[in-house]
C-alpha cells in the first residue's frame, strides 16, 4: 500500500500536467486544484500509514523500479520522518496557491497552472527519492517549470531573472552531481557494479572514504546545496531578483519548498555522507551563514519594494536554518528542521499576502502604499499575524526554529558544557543573534509604513480605474473611500484593470480561506510543537550518529585531515566506527533535546 | 620474440568470405547510391520525387540486414579487432540516416522542381542535383560504416575518405548560394589538410611497427610498451593520426571549419555534417587507439601473459588537452553566436569535446558511454536542424535566433521540439542528454579523470546559457513583423523527424537499459545464442538484486 501511494504522490500531479495540457483553458485551475488537493490527500494517507516515524528509518522499503541496471539506477522511493514533513508541507502549500492563482494570471494559463503541478511532481521527488538518480532528477527538473513560471508570468525583469535563476542553480548542482558521480565511482572501484542508491552511497562514502576524499566530495555537494539554499554569503544573490520578478504563487512555493530542496539536499546526502569534510569545513559554512544573515538583514533595512524585503529576509532566515543545521548538535538539527517548515509556511503566507496587495494596487513599493488597515482591515491582520510569525513571536511557529537553531549553535562549543563538544560556540550565536534583532525592527517597519499611518495609494490603484478618465492626476482621488469604489468599478474600461475588478478593497472569502489554514497551522505548531519535535528526533538521531566523535576527535586535533608528520593523524583517513560507541556518544544531546521539547512545548 | 606473435597472427582466422557478410550493409547502401543517382536524372517528376523514399528505403533495408547479419557467426571468424563495433554503429548510423533523408527531404533543388513543375524551365539532367545529394549522402554513410569494419590502416584511411569526399559535393549543392560553394571549398581545402596529416601518422605508425594489420599492430606496441616503452615513432603517428582525425570530430586543433561550413551548408546537410563525421571520427579513433592498448589487451611475452597499461602517457595528454580546449572554446564561441546554425555548430565542437572524455576514459566504461552518448547526440542535434529546416522565410533558410522569435504562437509543436532537444543538450534530467552525460562522467571518474569531469561541468554550466536561448526564444519570444513572414516549408518530412526527435528524447530513458547493454555489447566478443541468454540472465539478476 505504501509503495502504490508513494508512486501516487508521483504521479497524480503529472497526470494533472497532461490533463491541463489537455484540457479546455477554462478548466485549468479546476484541473490544478483538484490535482494538487488529490496529491496533498494522498500525502495525508501517505503519512497516516507511514511506519517509521518514530524510529529515524527510511519507508516504505519496496517501492523499487530498475530502470537502468547497468549504471546501478532505478527508481527508488521512501523517507523519513523529516522528508515526509517536507512532503506534507508542500502538497499543503500547493492547493492553496493554485486557489491564490485563480485571478492573478490572465493570458496563458493552462501553461501556468501545467507548470505548477509539473513543479510539485518534481519536488515531490525529490523528497521521497532514495535514489541520488532520481534524487536529481527532481531536483534539476524543478528548474524547468520554474524557469516558464518566472519568464513569462513575472514582472518586467522576468527575461534577465529567470535566466540568472537556471544559471546560478544549474551551475552550483552539476557540480552536485560530479560529486555524487565520484562517490558513485568510487563504490563501483570497490563493489564492482555500479549503484546509486542513496543510503548504499552516503553509506559508503562516510565510512569508506578517506578524510581528503570526504573533504573535497562536501565541497562538491555543498556547491550546489548552497547555492539552492541561497543563504550562504555570496551564492545567495540570485534569490531576491528571483523572488521580486515571479509570480506570487511563485515566490510562495520558492521560498517554502524550492530553498528546502537544497537544505534537505544537505540533510539527506552532504551531511550523512561527508562527515569528516561536514566538521572540517563546519566553521567555513557557519560564518557563510552569518555573513549571509547580517548581510541581508541590513539590505533589508533599506529596501522600498515589500516583496523584496521578505525576500532578503527569506535569505537571513534560511542563514538561521542553515546555521542551525551546521551546529552539528540535536538541538541545533532539530531547530533547523522546524525552521525548514515554519519558514514554508510563514514566508510563503507573507508572499502570498503580498501578492494580494499586489493584484489591487499593482505596485509593491512602500512609499506609495501605507495605512492599510483603513482600507483592508482583514488582509492587514494577516500580515501582522504572519509578520509576527516571521520574526519569531513566541506562540507562534516562527520561534521554536528560530531558538533551537540559536541555542543549538551557542552550545556548540569545544569545552562541551552541555555534554557534548561543537566546533561553534556563543560567539557564532551572539553575532548572528543581531540578525534577529534586525529582523525585528525591519519586519516592525515594514508594517509600519505598509499598515499603520496614515493611507498613501498609488493614484492609479485598480479599484479606482475610474477616476482615469477625469482625474488622473488628482492627488484626491487617493483619498476616496473604500465605499465608493463598488460603484466605481462598472465604469473600468481599462483591460489590465478589468481582470481585476472582480476584486473587493480587502480580502474576498476565497483570499481569507487561503490565509487562514495557513494560520491555524501556524497558531498550532506554535503553541504545540511537541508531536513535530518527536518524530523529528529519531531522524536527526541517525543522521547525527558519527559526529559526536568526530567532532570530538577535530576539537582535539584541530583537523581531521590526515598530516604528514603525524603518524596518529592516519587513523582518522579511516573513520570506521563501531555503532555501539557511536550510540553511547549522541545519548547525551538526545537527553538534552527532550528536555529543550518540553520546555518549548508547554 | 616473433614467435608468438606468430602463433597470434595464424591464430585468427582471417575468412574474405565473413568479411563480405559482415559489410553486407554497405553494399546494400553502394547499390542504393548507384539506384538513386539513376533515379534522379530520369525524365519523370515522380521518379525523381521519389528519390529521398527511396533513400530511405535502402537505409531499412540496411538496417535490417545489420541486425542480421551481426548475429550469425561471421563477427566470430572475421579476424576483426572488435567485430561487434559495427552491430551498434551500423544500426545508428542507418537510423539517424533515415532522420536525416526526412530532414533533406525535397529541400535539395525545390525551386528547381518547382520550376519544372510550372513550366518556366524546361527538364535539364544536368541541372537536376537531386539523385547526386542522395547518392553521395548513401556512400557517405556507407563509408562511416566501413569505418567499424577496418582491419588495417589501409581500410581505414579508405573509409574515413570515402566518408568525406561526398560531403564535399553535398555542401556544395545543398543550396542554390554561393555561399555553399564557398564553404564547400573550405571544407575541401581543410579535409585534405586533415586527411594529409593522418595519412602522415599513418605512415609513421606503419613505419613503428611494420605492419598496417591492427590486430598485428597492437601485439608489435604491447610488445614494445613491455620491453622498455612505445617508440616515439609510434606515438608521433599516433599524435599525428588523432590530430588529423579531430577534423573529423571538429576538435581542436581542426575545429576552424565548423562555423563557417555548418552556416554556409543548407540545413540539412548540416544536420548531416553534425553527426555522420563525428561518428566516423569516432570509430576512427576507437580503432587507433584500441592498437595503442587502450581497450586493454594481453600478450604473451617469454611464457608470461603481460597486460597493456592502458594508453601511452603523451596520447593520453594530446586527448586531455583537446577534449579541455574542444569543449571550453566551442562553448564560449557559442555564447556569442545570433545564429543558429553557427551556434550549432559551436555546439557541436563542445559537444566532441564531452565524446572525447568517454575516448579518455577509455573501455568499457568510457566506450559504452561514449556510443550511448553519440546516438542521444545524434537525435538532439538533428531535432534542432529538422525544426529549423521546417521553416522558411521569404523561400530562404531561418538562421537566426530573431526568426524564431515567438515560434510557440504559430507552431506550438515544432518551439516545443525545439526547447526539449535544447534542454536535452543541455543534460537536463530526465531526458536522454542527461543519461548521456551521466554515463560519460561516471566513467571518467571511474578512470581517475576527476579533474576532467569537473571541468566538463563547468562547460555544461556554460552551455546552459546558449541551449537556453533556444529554448526561450521560441517558447517566450513575442511574434513580430519579422517573423509574421516565417513559415512552414511545404514538405511535411521535415516536421515530422523534428516531432520524432523530441518523442523519441523523451521516450529513450526508458529503454536505456536496451540501448547502454547493445552499446556494452558492442565492444566485447561476438556471442553465441547462448552466452546472449546467459548475459540477460545476468542482467535480470542485477534487476532484482536493486
Amino acid at each position: 500500500m505504501l509503495p502504490t501511494l508513494s508512486y501516487l504522490l508521483l504521479l497524480i500531479p503529472m497526470i494533472a500536467t497532461v490533463a491541463i495540457l489537455c484540457a479546455p483553458s477554462s478548466l485549468a485551475k479546476w484541473i490544478a486544484t483538484i490535482g494538487s488537493l488529490a496529491t496533498f490527500f494522498v500525502a495525508i494517507g501517505f503519512a497516516w500509514m507511514f511506519p517509521a516515524w518514530t524510529d529515524g528509518t527510511f519507508a516504505p522499503t519496496d517501492a523499487t523500479i530498475p530502470l537502468l541496471p547497468s549504471l546501478g539506477i532505478s527508481l527508488s522511493f521512501g523517507t523519513d520522518s523529516v522528508g515526509l514533513l517536507l512532503v506534507l508541507m508542500t502538497a499543503f502549500l500547493m492547493p492553496l496557491c493554485m486557489i491564490g492563482s485563480f485571478t492573478a494570471v490572465t493570458e496563458r494559463t493552462k501553461e501556468y497552472f501545467a507548470w505548477f503541478m509539473a513543479l510539485e511532481a518534481a519536488m515531490l521527488t525529490v523528497f521521497i527519492a532514495k535514489d541520488a538518480i532520481v534524487f536529481y532528477t527532481g531536483y534539476e527538473f524543478t528548474l524547468i517549470p520554474m524557469y516558464f513560471l518566472i519568464a513569462i508570468y513575472g514582472g518586467d525583469n522576468k527575461r534577465v531573472a529567470s535566466i540568472k535563476f537556471f544559471l546560478y542553480t544549474f551551475f552550483g548542482s552539476i557540480l552536485t552531481l560530479s560529486g555524487v558521480i565520484y562517490i558513485a565511482a568510487q563504490y563501483k572501484i570497490a563493489n564492482g557494479m555500479w549503484s546509486f542508491d542513496l543510503s548504499t552511497l552516503t553509506d559508503f562514502c562516510s565510512t569508506k572514504m578517506s578524510a581528503p576524499q570526504q573533504y573535497w566530495v562536501f565541497i562538491l555537494l555543498m556547491a550546489g546545496f548552497a547555492v539552492k539554499v541561497a543563504s550562504f554569503f555570496p551564492v545567495h544573490t540570485w534569490l531576491p531578483l528571483v523572488h521580486d520578478q515571479a509570480p506570487t504563487a511563485g515566490s510562495v512555493i520558492l521560498a517554502a519548498s524550492l530553498l528546502k530542496l537544497g537544505s534537505w539536499g544537505v540533510y539527506r546526502i552532504a551531511l550523512p555522507a561527508a562527515p569528516i569534510g561536514g566538521v572540517e569545513l563546519d566553521q567555513i559554512f557557519a560564518i557563510l551563514c552569518i555573513v549571509g544573515i547580517l548581510n541581508a538583514a541590513l539590505i533589508c533595512w533599506v529596501q522600498n519594494d515589500a516583496k523584496k524585503l521578505i525576500a532578503y529576509s527569506s535569505v537571513s532566515h534560511l542563514g538561521f536554518c542553515m546555521l542551525g543545521m551546521f551546529s552539528l548538535n540535536a538541538i541545533g538539527v532539530t531547530g533547523s528542521i522546524m525552521y525548514m517548515i515554519n519558514h514554508g509556511l510563514s514566508t510563503g503566507a507573507l508572499f502570498l499576502c503580498i501578492g494580494m496587495i499586489y493584484e489591487r494596487y499593482h505596485t509593491k513599493d512602500m512609499d506609495q502604499l501605507g495605512g492599510l488597515f483603513r482600507r483592508m482591515p482583514i488582509w492587514s491582520f494577516f500580515m501582522v499575524f504572519f509578520t509576527l510569525a516571521s520574526l519569531g513571536l513566541p506562540g507562534l511557529n516562527g520561534f521554536i526554529g528560530e531558538f533551537l537553531c540559536l541555542m543549538g549553535c551557542f552550545t556548540a562549543e569545544p569545552q562541551s558544557v552541555a555534554g557534548y563538544p561543537g566546533v561553534l560556540g556563543p560567539w557564532y550565536a551572539i553575532v548572528a543573534g543581531l540578525g534577529l534583532v534586525l529582523c525585528a525592527m525591519y519586519l516592525l517597519m515594514m508594517l509600519g509604513k505598509l499598515v499603520w499611518g496614515p493611507l498613501r495609494e498609488p493614484a492609479s490603484a485598480a479599484h479606482h480605474g475610474g477616476d482615469h478618465g477625469h482625474s488622473g492626476a488628482n492627488p484626491g482621488a487617493t483619498t476616496h473611500s473604500s465605499g465608493g469604489s463598488a460603484a466605481q468599478h462598472a465604469s473600468v474600461t481599462e483591460s489590465s484593470a478589468q481582470s481585476h475588478s472582480a476584486l473587493p478593497a480587502d480580502l474576498n472569502a476565497r483570499e481569507i480561506g487561503i490565509l487562514v489554514p495557513l494560520a491555524v497551522f501556524c497558531l498550532a505548531v506554535g503553541f504545540y510543537p511537541k508531536p513535530m519535535l518527536d518524530v523529528i528526533a529519531p531522524s536527526v538521531e541517525r543522521l547525527l550518529a558519527p559526529y559526536p566523535s568526530l567532532v570530538a576527535e577535530y576539537v582535539a586535533k584541530g583537523t581531521l585531515m590526515p598530516r604528514d608528520d603525524d603518524g596518529g593523524g592516519m587513523a582518522s583517513i579511516t573513520p570506521v566506527q563501531g555503532q555501539s560507541t557511536l550510540h553511547a556518544n549522541s545519548e547525551p544531546p538526545l537527553a538534552t533535546v527532550t528536555t529543550v521539547r518540553e520546555s518549548v512545548g508547554q | 620474440m616473433n614467435e608468438p606473435m606468430l602463433a597470434l597472427a595464424s591464430a585468427i582466422p582471417s575468412d574474405m568470405s565473413s568479411k563480405l557478410t559482415l559489410i553486407a550493409p554497405e553494399i546494400l547502401l553502394f547499390a542504393g547510391a548507384v539506384a538513386v543517382a539513376l533515379l534522379g536524372i530520369s525524365r519523370r517528376a515522380s521518379l525523381r520525387h521519389a528519390v529521398p523514399l527511396v533513400t530511405a528505403l535502402f537505409l531499412a533495408a540496411s538496417m535490417v540486414v545489420t541486425a542480421w547479419v551481426y548475429r550469425s557467426d561471421a563477427t566470430a571468424s572475421s579476424g576483426l579487432m572488435l567485430p561487434m563495433l559495427g552491430g551498434y554503429a551500423k544500426l545508428m548510423i542507418a537510423g539517424i540516416g533515415i532522420l536525416l533523408v526526412m530532414v533533406a527531404g525535397s529541400s535539395i533543388d525545390r525551386r528547381l522542381e518547382e520550376a519544372f513543375e510550372s513550366g518556366r524551365a524546361e527538364f535539364d539532367p544536368i541541372r537536376v542535383m537531386r539523385g547526386e545529394f542522395f547518392a553521395f549522402f548513401l556512400l557517405s554513410l556507407a563509408g562511416t560504416m566501413l569505418v567499424s569494419n577496418a582491419s588495417d590502416l589501409i581500410w581505414l584511411f579508405l573509409a574515413l575518405e570515402l566518408s568525406s569526399l561526398p560531403t564535399y559535393v553535398m555542401v556544395a549543392v545543398s543550396r542554390g548560394k554561393r555561399k555553399a560553394q564557398e564553404a564547400s571549398m573550405k571544407y575541401f581545402f581543410l579535409g585534405a589538410l586533415s586527411a594529409a596529416t593522418f595519412l602522415y601518422g599513418f605512415a609513421l605508425l606503419y613505419g613503428a611497427t611494420g605492419t598496417l594489420v591492427f590486430s598485428e599492430m597492437r601485439d608489435v606496441l604491447a610488445m614494445q610498451a613491455a620491453t622498455g616503452g612505445v617508440s616515439t615513432l609510434a606515438i608521433v603517428g599516433g599524435v599525428m593520426a588523432i590530430l588529423g582525425i579531430c577534423f573529423k570530430l571538429a576538435a581542436v586543433p581542426m575545429h576552424f571549419y565548423a562555423p563557417d561550413v555548418y552556416e554556409g551548408a543548407g540545413v540539412a546537410t548540416t544536420a548531416f555534417l553534425g553527426f555522420i563525421p563525428k561518428i566516423a571520427g569516432v570509430l576512427a579513433l576507437i580503432l587507433l587507439l584500441s592498437i595503442f592498448g587502450w581497450s586493454g589487451h594481453s600478450i604473451q611475452v617469454d611464457g608470461q601473459l603481460v597486460s597493456s597499461a592502458g594508453l601511452p602517457a603523451p596520447i593520453t595528454a594530446v586527448l586531455w588537452m583537446v577534449a579541455v580546449l574542444t569543449m571550453t572554446l566551442g562553448n564560449v564561441g557559442a555564447i556569442l553566436q545570433r545564429n543558429v546554425k553557427r551556434m550549432l555548430a559551436y555546439s557541436s565542437i563542445a559537444q566532441s569535446g564531452y565524446l572525447l572524455i568517454g575516448i579518455i576514459a577509455g573501455p568499457p566504461a568510457g566506450f559504452e558511454s561514449l556510443l550511448f552518448y553519440l546516438l542521444g547526440y545524434g537525435l538532439m542535434n538533428t531535432g534542432l536542424l529538422a525544426v529549423l529546416a521546417s521553416l522558411e522565410r521569404h523561400g530562404e533558410e531561418v538562421e537566426t535566433l530573431e526568426d524564431l522569435a515567438g515560434l510557440r504562437v504559430r507552431h506550438p509543436w515544432l518551439a516545443w521540439s525545439m526547447a526539449i532537444c535544447a534542454i536535452s543538450l543541455i543534460g537536463i534530467p530526465p531526458l536522454v542528454g542527461f543519461f548521456g552525460k551521466l554515463a560519460l562522467f561516471g566513467a571518467a571518474i571511474e578512470n581517475s579523470q576527476m579533474a576532467l569531469v569537473v571541468i566538463a561541468a563547468v562547460n555544461t554550466a556554460i552551455s546552459a546559457y546558449y541551449y537556453l536561448q533556444l529554448v526561450g526564444v521560441p517558447m517566450l519570444g513575442q511574434p513580430n513583423a519579422r517573423t509574421q513572414a516565417v513559415q512552414l516549408v511545404p514538405d511535411p518530412w521535415p516536421r515530422r523527424a523534428a516531432l520524432f526527435c523530441a518523442a523519441s528524447i523523451l521516450i529513450l530513458p526508458f529503454v536505456a537499459e536496451r540501448i547502454y547493454s547493445a552499446a556494452a555489447a558492442s565492444g566485447k566478443a561476438p556471442t553465441s545464442a547462448k552466452g546472449e541468454a546467459s548475459a540477460s540472465v545476468e542482467a535480470a539478476a542485477r534487476a532484482s538484486a536493486q
